[in-house]
């Protein structure tokens, strides 16, 4: 079963995001970049899978030339090859145009059975690539997933829902997005650091997969930033300690403000 | 006026407050239209035309909820090219999101989600959103197709308005990509009957520091108090004290309530992303240089097994109850 996993490299989860005042397009240089943390649930699974139903497994990444190092993170942890699309035109893509990139990334890959991906990119945090990239390639898009299992050409999720979860099935090839429940990522071992250095990437411009670079990045986007501004800073609140009278002391002051806000 | 389409959230008829506040906000850019896929019209009906809805559109064969969201992007990108609507709305659900993703595509349209806020200038849809955990305020336009907008439940207040609620039978015949993948089950594990957790004023979320299942009891009852709904840190969930469906977070919900009560929540950042935007944050943890601390209006250093009990009898007292 060959399988690819689209992987994102976000700033580091910590680190203060802030957009970049002359494009408003997010600032990478300000801050430390890692692979999105749900991405790595998704290679997780793809290994996992790979384990029991053989294939091969690509890492797939659209991403600017410093993504290479989330690209090989992915491969030590253990995919076969990569995938990489990085052109300067991609700048500022917003989440219409990334899926038709990773879609047609995905067509120059052969007889793929699987896509898999993370729910949700920890930067931008919309979760539409994976349900666009099922629309573009006419695939059953399987999503939100905390259990997935294949079984010949059968694909059952079962995908998180408000209420409890909802089990939908669908046929090979499909698309699969994973939430942090399914499974616990391991982390890259020495060897396979080592050998993912000589494991082969392929990279591609957008032109190089058909694509106008007019129709992604900024000028392609098909939506704007109009503008943007600080949120004011929240101003600090009141921290009250237990000053020797004990918990009875410290539940009245805390009433005493829920009252002052008239929520009792 | 344009049309403004707006997706009707609902269980069996009974309309989630969400949609209230996508009519309000549809009527600001033009004509609000529900659309309603399922069973259960009659009941949502009065609902649906006291928050303005002058047309609803009733889509009502099984077959559009047996198959994950494609359906009901099929049936929207339908209308969009019958009536040319101004906009489309949707609430941030998972499945909200998911379905103006592939509308987005359908339609050739720009998708922006998560708005907190919506404006319509001369014809121009401007949405706020706050990104970056609150941090950053940015006013998005769709600058091609028709916008199409999900909105983050809480975020506006839903206003009474008197709309005719006409019903208008619609249906889609469905491609083979649409019914690609089929739902064969659905299993509620829900055991609470409080206040929806992404939609409640008030919510109050147990985290580690609760120490167990049983001690979920004290978070409940100081949410019982408060009329509030309980929510839970990935911790707590993945420990099993307290359901899924519960977590507040990234990978949880973003709840946005007027007061959010933290108890023994440390406030990763992960946590923080589903709770930043609430309007009053109080937290209560043992722990002086918890992160959680940094964000609070009030802070509690203190044992919850002793301090949630204690509020829980004074929240009581006052407000004159048992
Ligand atoms: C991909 C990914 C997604 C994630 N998504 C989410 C998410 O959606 N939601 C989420 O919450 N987390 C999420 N996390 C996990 C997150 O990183 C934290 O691990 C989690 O939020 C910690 O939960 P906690 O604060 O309850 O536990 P801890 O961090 O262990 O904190 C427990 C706190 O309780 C305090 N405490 C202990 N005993 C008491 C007592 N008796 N009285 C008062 N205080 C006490 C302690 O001082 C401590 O501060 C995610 C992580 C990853 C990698
Ligand atoms: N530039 C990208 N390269 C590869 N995968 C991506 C990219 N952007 C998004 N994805 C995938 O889509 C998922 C959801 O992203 P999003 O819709 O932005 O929240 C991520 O977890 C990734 O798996």
């Amino acid at each position: 079963m060959n399988i690819v996993v689209c992987v994102k490299q976000v700033p580091d989860t910590w680190s203060e995001k802030r957009l970049d005042p002359e494009d408003s397009t997010l600032d990478r240089e300000a801050t430390d970049p890692v692979m999105n943390e749900m991405d790595e649930y998704a290679v997780e699974e793809a290994l996992r899978l790979q384990e029991t139903h053989g294939g091969e497994v690509t890492i797939l990444c659209m991403g600017p030339d410093s993504a290479t190092q989330t690209v090989r993170k992915a491969l030590s942890m253990g995919g076969d090859r990569a995938v990489h699309v990085v052109d300067d035109a991609l700048h500022g893509s917003d989440a219409v145009a990334t899926s038709l990139v990773l879609a047609r990334a995905i067509e120059t890959i052969d007889a793929v059975d699987l896509v898999l991906l993370g729910s949700e990119s920890s930067d931008a945090r919309m979760s539409v690539v994976p349900a666009m990239l099922a629309e573009r390639l006419g695939r059953a898009q399987l999503t939100f997933a905390k259990e997935v299992t294949v079984d010949g050409p059968t694909v059952t999720i079962k995908r998180l829902t408000d209420d409890g979860y909802q089990v939908v099935e669908g046929t090979t090839p499909a698309v699969v997005s994973v939430v942090e429940k399914i499974n616990e990522p391991r982390y890259p071992s020495f060897k396979g650091i080592m050998s993912a250095k000589k494991k082969p990437v392929q990279t591609y411009a957008v032109a190089d997969l058909g694509i106008d670079p007019g129709e992604v990045g900024l000028s392609g986007a098909w939506t704007s930033v109009e503008s943007f501004e600080l949120a004011p800073p929240r101003e600090s609140g009141r921290v009250v300690t237990d000053d020797g009278n004990g918990a009875d002391r410290l539940a009245e002051k805390l009433v005493e403000f829920l009252a002052s806000k008239k929520f009792v | 006026m344009a049309e403004v389409l707006i997706l009707v959230e609902h269980a069996d008829g009974e309309v989630k407050k969400v949609t209230g506040e996508l009519l309000t906000l549809a009527a600001r850019v033009g004509e609000p239209s529900a659309v309603f896929v399922g069973d259960g019209f009659d009941t949502a009906r009065a609902t649906l035309a006291a928050h303005g809805a002058v047309k609803v559109y009733v889509a009502d064969d099984p077959e559009l909820s047996a198959y994950l969201v494609a359906p009901v992007a099929e049936l929207l990108s339908a209308l969009v090219t019958e009536v040319s609507p101004a906009a489309v709305l949707l609430a941030s659900s998972a499945a909200g999101k998911e379905i103006a993703a592939r509308l987005a595509v359908k339609s050739g349209s720009g998708v922006l989600t998560d708005a907190t806020d919506l404006s319509a200038d001369s014809g121009t849809v401007t949405a706020e959103q706050q990104v970056f955990g609150g941090s950053t305020v940015v006013r998005s336009a769709v600058t091609r197709g028709t916008p199409v907008v999900t909105v983050r439940p809480n975020s506006v207040a839903a206003v009474q308005a008197t709309g005719a609620a006409e019903r208008v039978e619609v249906s889609v015949e469905l491609t083979a990509t649409a019914t690609a993948a089929r739902i064969t089950d659905r299993v509620v594990e829900d055991r609470a009957e409080r206040p929806e957790l992404s939609e409640a004023a008030i919510v109050v979320s147990g985290g580690r520091g609760v120490g167990s299942g049983e001690n979920f009891t004290v978070i409940e009852a100081l949410a019982d108090a408060l009329g509030a709904a309980v929510g839970a840190s990935r911790a707590a969930t993945d420990a099993g004290w307290y359901p899924h469906q519960h977590q507040v977070g990234q990978t949880g919900k973003t709840v946005s309530p007027q007061l959010y009560v933290a108890a023994g929540i440390s406030g990763a950042i992960q946590h923080r992303a589903g709770m930043q935007t609430s309007k009053t944050i109080v937290a209560i943890n043992k722990d002086p240089d918890a992160p959680i601390f940094e964000l609070v209006d009030f802070g509690v250093v203190g044992d919850l097994h002793q301090v949630v009990p204690a509020l829980t009898e004074k929240v009581r007292a006052r407000k004159g109850g048992p």
